[in-house]
């Protein structure tokens, strides 16, 4: 150490036993201890249920479940195809219905009139409808769909699940157009843009991953959703041929097969629960890696 | 004529009510001397007043420099110009403002049209996530040209004229978000005169930017006043005297004085003006 260096002061890094008590000290570690286990915990159900699925489901995983049609009671083998595709229908209708009325509802009340009461109004509905119960979704489908066309259809449950799924689409959308920079808006107003073309050629390319991720969020919540579809699609033991009639999907499948008193039903009901979860997680994932921000 | 450097000059002698144009001194040279005409212009965020009845003559193919501490009014002027301000809700004006004797807020100017004869360059810079190229010929895009000799032209004249060619001329299809910060600057300039504005306004261009490419930028602005007509708003008064010709000062949503820049950094007419440019106040 050299002569000049100032002199270091006792106890410059301890406050001497003060205020570092052992009492202290062990709050502290008790603490994070505490918030370690919490966090673990909070894992135990979801692998229990991942386990669970996989122990039941796997067995009779193989090709046999997506190309088949469902047994009928009584009866072993077969898949669920129909349920499958069904699904998938009823999820593409509801997006048709959904994603269009969302991103412009999103647009307008976030790009042209912000600050208007039809915009408050839109967002206050939207906000209420997120938190309505599923099934109250399918009894407005039900009314509305089922008991005008008197049959139960995919259309009706894709209704069902497009009005379901819609405050979250808009919810997100506007989320999504928040997040673009006024600064992007500012320099194509700038050079003489018009809102049209600022909005479509700047904001929403800038907001799609973000929009995006939203749709696939929506996706998957709507193709597990069992309650909208369970009284205005039904369920079918056929393939699909037309949209008004009545259709099967895996969430009615599983609720079905699970309350039926035939084992191989029951088993199918799991196989189906695991072709679900997979299903979602593949949405879920995929949403995060196709939809990247561009030039960043 | 007397001048406004024989007033008794006091501390709160702010010009309130001004209904003629401040009058120049004999060292400035004018181009076309009122090609923009502020005229008693009067503007307000909702309740409040920003701006009290301006009145400012600026000449073409100039640099004009509004300086004036933070929240003067200088951003607020130079954004009517090309009407960005009625971007934001709740606000109004009076008065007039007139370009080439046409007034900005007649019924018949489109504000598109408008916003294209008049370039706007930010405080902070804002290039399109997109390629280099996209950003400068998105002024053409808007405007319906299609025809890629065109922009090909465009993108390379924009470029030298904002002295970026040469450093972007290999890369024109990569993102314009991979430039450094004055480059992106400059390239916002180089967009700002795609579609060949008459001229440009300049908001603190260069209060994010480092020394060296606060100099870039400043020797692009005395390069571009051979084409435009410039107004800059700045905070930093070697900017304002190295490469305006003509400097307003504002205080308080007020013009307090507006003459050649040699004039008002040199001996200016109000006391205001001298403590603020020697860093008195402000």
């Amino acid at each position: 150490m050299s002569k000049n260096s100032a002199p270091v002061p006792q106890n410059f890094f301890t406050t001497g036993g003060k205020q570092t008590s052992p009492l202290r000290l062990l709050r502290n570690r008790l603490l994070t201890a505490l918030c370690i286990v919490l966090s673990l915990l909070t894992l135990v159900p979801l692998l229990s249920i991942i386990i669970l699925l996989l122990r039941n489901g796997l067995p009779l995983l193989g090709a046999d479940l997506f190309t088949q049609l469902p047994p009928a009671p009584g009866q072993d083998g077969g898949g669920f195809g129909n349920a499958i595709v069904g699904t998938l229908v009823m999820v593409g209708i509801a997006l048709i219905f959904s994603v269009p009325l969302g991103i412009l509802s999103a647009v307008y009340i976030n790009e042209y009139a912000p600050t208007s009461k039809l915009a408050a109004a839109v967002r206050f509905v939207a906000k209420l409808l997120t938190g309505i119960p599923s099934i109250i979704c399918g009894v407005f489908a039900f009314a509305a769909v089922v008991m005008t066309t008197h049959q139960f259809s995919a259309l009706a449950g894709g209704v069902a699940l497009s009005i379901l799924i819609l405050p979250t689409i808009l919810l997100t959308s506007e989320q999504a157009l928040m997040g673009v920079a006024y600064a992007y808006r500012e320099a194509s107003f700038g050079v003489g843009a018009t809102p049209f073309q600022t909005i479509w050629r700047i904001v929403l390319p800038e907001a799609l991953p973000a929009m995006m991720t939203g749709v696939m969020l929506a996706v998957a919540r709507a193709s597990g959703e069992t309650a909208p579809v369970l009284f205005t699609a039904l369920f079918s033991y056929n393939w699909i041929h037309s949209l008004m009639e009545p259709t099967a999907s895996l969430s009615v499948l599983i609720y079905n097969f699970a309350s039926l008193p035939y084992s191989h039903h029951i088993s199918m009901a799991w196989a189906a629960s695991l072709v679900l979860v997979i299903l979602v997680t593949i949405v879920n994932v995929s949403a995060q890696f196709i939809f990247r921000p561009r030039h960043r | 004529m007397e001048t406004l450097s024989n007033e008794k000059v006091t501390e709160d002698m702010i010009p309130q009510d001004i209904t003629q144009p401040l009058p120049l001194t004999d060292d400035f040279v004018p181009g076309e001397s009122n090609f923009i005409q502020v005229q008693d212009f009067k503007f307000f965020y909702g309740k409040k007043q920003a701006l009290h009845g301006i009145n400012l003559e600026i000449p073409s193919r100039k640099v004009t420099a509004f300086i004036g501490p933070s929240g003067c009014g200088k951003s607020t002027l130079l954004r009517n110009f090309n009407r960005m301000n009625e971007l934001i809700p709740g606000v109004r004006h009076e008065g007039d403002i007139t370009i080439h004797g046409t007034s900005i807020y007649d019924p018949s100017v489109e504000i598109i049209a408008l916003r294209r004869r008049i370039g706007m360059v930010f405080q902070k810079s804002n290039p399109f996530p997109m390629s280099i190229y996209e950003n400068i010929v998105y002024p053409l895009r808007i405007a319906g040209q299609k025809n890629r000799a065109v922009l090909d032209e465009t993108v390379e004249r924009c470029l030298r004229s904002a002295a970026l060619w040469e450093e972007v001329k290999d890369r024109l299809n990569e993102s314009a978000l991979g430039l450094s910060g004055g480059q992106m600057q400059r390239l916002c300039i180089a967009r700002a005169v795609a579609s060949r504005p008459e001229i440009l306004l300049m908001d603190e261009p260069c209060s994010a930017l480092d020394p060296i490419a606060t100099a870039k930028v400043e020797e692009l602005i005395i390069e571009l006043k051979k084409d435009f007509t410039i107004l800059i708003v700045t905070h930093n008064m070697q900017q304002a005297s190295r490469v305006s010709e003509l400097t307003a000062f504002f205080y308080l949503g007020n013009l307090v004085e507006f003459d050649s820049t040699r004039k008002i950094f040199t001996n200016p007419a109000k006391k205001q003006t001298e403590e603020y440019i020697t860093g008195r106040f402000g």
